[in-house]
């Protein structure tokens, strides 16, 4: 991977004759090179097998980092290991996935929590994103510095977006409860209690990432073609008919597509979750979603067993939800 | 909405006469400038307020500008703040370099090679929940007597900028005709050759998007580095918590800190605003 990396710069060394020969027949004596010398052996060696050359070192990191620790946690998941990295540990069996299936306190909640986040932050940003979209689609005067402002949500640090929502929703001194005393709405806790904090928390969601969703449609809509949305206002739709009848039908790949990109981000969201909360989703744990009650047992209370048995039914369902959308993008596809 | 105000065939771009629909839109448009800029701008007048004007919410727009919450953030009594914002940079200038040496070459070979079997592991990186991976890499990092370093950090971020690169630079090299990497291998370059002295000067805007974006999501990421980095290696996300104590919050110092995290990216993100976008979308868009 060296050698791949200091190619550009290395050019003639790496990348065989470089010239355009004028005598194919005479590459041998052009140059000096030898066909059968060292370098050209290798040269013709690497071409042949560039496919893995190339692609080799990429793949080889992602399995040392990924399958191999998944393989580590699945093991883990079967064991009782907690406490300390170094105290040994023997299998448990299904101990761990049976504790976390049975438990009504803890694990079952963050599920709901999870899905309930994720569903409530994706329709809003799915309806917004299409709003922003469809107000950003036809060239206007301001468009680039429009875009630009849409952008800043999401390249803002969430933790640094979380800590600022934590201070524009705090009850006393926040910056929303003054907006609401201004039409005369009594001060609402918002983060500070456990029946309004999640709901607060998928608001921020919302405000970070409508961006992202709004982006990819409006790339879709650029790449629409004029044909059908022509025909369909000769024929006399309005403009909400061409929206529901022509524009969303075309989009769907790019919707189903957005869809996907953003729910699996927000099925593990903990940045944001974890700068307003603390440890263990707040106190009532409000807003311990599968990740953070994942964290939680790692890290905080080291029942390495258990969190891998989580994290197993974790992963398995995030892959449940993949299946399920991409069997409603080929179901509908033929 | 009116029809008028969408169509650019029976429009003229200028000088239209006046409809609700366009001034429904401008609404719309302000209404988006309020609700995405409004929270940026209150912060960043927070981090120049004392906590007494930050705790008066009635007089949020008139207060006389201080720097005291950014001599909090960098005081060295405190702890090295400008060291933690050295530790950003470099882990996401180190975690997109060698991404890039690994993830271009990768992403062009899979592309033109239609490896789709490795695409799907590749992309297997950004699925899964970082977290299960982190108790094996801690696992791992500890008995190498790795953990604090710089090491783990950076490898932790590659993971995120690898498979990122790799997307990006796939859908890159897709739409670069092979024409061209033939056409240099009549003149006499062998394949790896065409690759190297045509498709690769030919990706930089491409190699530009995925490095933007790389840094960014390196910049900001908050768990790895919450769990992996030591003392001397801690992150400005992670460093943010430093100002949220067990009984109070320096709201103030609070404000600065999360200023001077962003400011960085959200700068990159002003002068490359179109490069960023075609990352995002990338991918995307193709159905």
């Amino acid at each position: 991977m060296r050698s791949n990396a200091s190619g550009p710069a290395a050019g003639p060394a790496s990348a065989g004759p470089a010239a355009p020969s004028p005598g194919r027949g005479t590459t041998s004596f052009h140059q000096g090179r030898d066909p059968n010398s060292r370098r050209e052996r290798f040269s013709r060696w690497a071409n042949k097998n560039r496919k893995w050359l190339l692609a080799g070192p990429s793949v080889i990191f992602v399995i040392a980092l990924l399958v191999i620790p998944l393989a580590w946690t699945v093991f883990l998941s079967f064991t009782d290991a907690k406490r300390s990295i170094r105290r040994p540990f023997g299998f448990n069996g299904v101990e761990n996935y049976t504790t976390a299936l049975t438990d009504t306190a803890r694990f079952w909640p963050s599920v709901g929590r999870t899905f309930a986040f994720t569903a409530g932050a994706l329709t809003f940003e799915l309806i917004l994103g299409m709003v922003v979209a469809l107000l950003l689609w036809k060239p206007f005067r301001g468009q680039g510095v429009v875009r630009t402002i849409v952008l800043l949500p999401l390249v803002a640090t969430p933790v640094a977006v979380g800590m600022m929502w934590r201070l524009l929703f705090e009850p006393n001194i926040g910056f929303i409860n003054e907006m609401l005393s201004w039409v005369g709405i009594p001060p609402q806790p918002w983060l500070a209690d456990p029946s309004t904090s999640l709901a607060t928390l998928t608001f921020v969601d919302i405000w970070q990432w409508t961006p992202m969703v709004a982006l990819i449609l409006l790339a879709g809509l650029t790449g629409l073609p004029e044909e059908p949305i022509e025909a369909a206002k000769v024929d006399g739709a309005d403009a909400w008919q061409r929206f529901w009848f022509v524009i969303v039908p075309l989009s769907r790949p790019v919707i189903i597509a957005a869809v996907l990109l953003r729910g699996i981000d927000a099925l593990k969201t903990f940045d944001i979750l974890y700068a307003t909360k603390g440890k263990g989703g707040g106190s009532f744990h409000d807003v311990e979603t599968l990740n953070v009650y994942a964290y939680g047992l790692s890290f905080d209370y080291n029942e390495y067993g258990l969190a891998s048995a989580v994290l197993v039914l974790f992963f398995l369902m995030i892959l449940l939800v993949i299946w399920v959308l991409q069997m409603q993008r080929k179901g509908k596809q033929s | 909405m009116s029809a008028a105000t969408r169509d650019p065939v029976t429009t003229p771009p200028r000088r239209r006469p006046f409809k609700w629909g366009s001034l429904g839109r401008a609404v719309g448009l302000i209404l988006i400038i309020l609700i995405f800029l409004g929270p940026i701008v209150w912060m960043i007048l927070a981090s120049f307020k004392l906590n007494v004007q930050i705790y008066d919410a009635s007089k949020s727009f008139i207060f006389k500008p201080t720097l005291t919450n950014y001599s909090t953030v960098f005081d060295p009594r405190r702890g090295n703040y400008l060291t933690y914002i050295w530790n950003s940079f470099y882990i996401a200038f180190m975690a997109t370099g060698l991404s890039l040496v690994l993830a271009v070459p990768g992403a062009y070979s899979m592309s033109r090679f239609m490896m789709r079997r490795s695409a799907l592991t590749v992309l297997m990186a950004r699925i899964i929940p970082g977290i299960s991976l982190l108790v094996p890499w801690y696992f791992i990092f500890a008995r190498l007597q790795m953990t604090g370093g710089f090491g783990p950090l950076i490898l932790s971020h590659m993971f995120v900028s690898l498979p990122l690169i790799l997307y990006i630079m796939m859908s890159f090299f897709e739409q670069l005709p092979e024409e061209l990497e033939e056409a240099g291998q009549v003149d006499g370059l062998t394949a790896i050759g065409a690759f190297f002295r045509v498709a690769l000067p030919l990706s930089v805007p491409g190699i530009a998007t995925a490095t933007i974006l790389s840094f960014i999501f390196s910049w900001n990421n908050f768990m790895f580095a919450l769990v992996l980095s030591g003392a001397s290696t801690k992150t400005l996300p992670v460093a943010i918590f430093d100002f949220i104590g067990y009984a109070s919050i320096d709201w103030g110092a609070l404000m600065a800190a999360s200023v001077v995290v962003t400011t960085p990216i959200m700068l990159i993100a002003l002068f490359t605003q179109r490069y960023i976008v075609t990352g995002l979308t990338a991918g995307a868009t193709k159905g």
